[in-house]
């Protein structure tokens, strides 16, 4: 799993029938220190996250298997929000 | 499976069931000489390990679910033990001054 912030919304109307009724979330993907790494992607939401939201996502089959309907082709999921972000030493 | 370090941990509320009652831990992956190596990932907790814990990590979804007895747990990284010794030749060798 990895950090993710929250930047946008998604709206499409045509997708895939297994993509009915999921949310799509613009996500940047962040380090530890919950400093920005790498480019923007899009993943499908099942918590309900919210622009600015620090989110966890989850990719590959993993991601999948995250959504209601299994058989579906997400790539990235959001599995949960983050609340605190502790580090130690 | 690899070495990682635990370098902190993850509060979250509002998750996915299945994640409900395992600790999500910050871990760096590490080489045989306790070095970093490459970005840090989450990991769910299974042996209650703590920061500063040098622990066993599986990055596979298999056995992943395997582990949580559910073939459906949407989880792939997860850590499986606390390392106490990593014992390499090369070290040895450094010991004895070689």
């Amino acid at each position: 799993m990895k950090l993710g912030k929250v930047i946008g919304n998604v709206v499409c109307t045509q997708k895939v029938d297994s993509f009915q009724g999921i949310k799509l979330l613009l996500l940047q993907p962040l380090n530890e220190k919950l400093e920005e790494i790498g480019e923007p992607v899009v993943a499908c939401d099942t918590v309900q996250a919210g622009l600015n939201d620090i989110v966890f996502y989850e990719g590959g089959r993993e991601a999948a298997l995250g959504l209601k309907n299994w058989f579906n082709p997400s790539d990235l999921t959001i599995m949960g929000i983050v609340d605190q972000v502790n580090i130690g030493e | 499976m690899i070495l990682g370090k635990v370098i902190g941990n993850v509060v979250s509320t509002i998750k996915l069931p299945i994640f409900q009652g395992y600790k999500i831990l910050l871990v760096q992956p590490i080489n045989d000489k306790e070095e970093p190596q490459g970005k840090t990932v989450l990991a769910l907790d299974t042996v209650q390990a703590g920061v500063g814990d040098n622990v066993l990590v599986i990055d596979e979804g298999n056995s992943s679910r395997l582990i949580m007895n559910n073939p459906m747990a949407p989880v792939r990284t997860m850590i499986v033990g606390i390392v106490d010794l990593v014992k390499t030749t090369e070290k040895k060798d450094k010991e004895n001054g070689r």
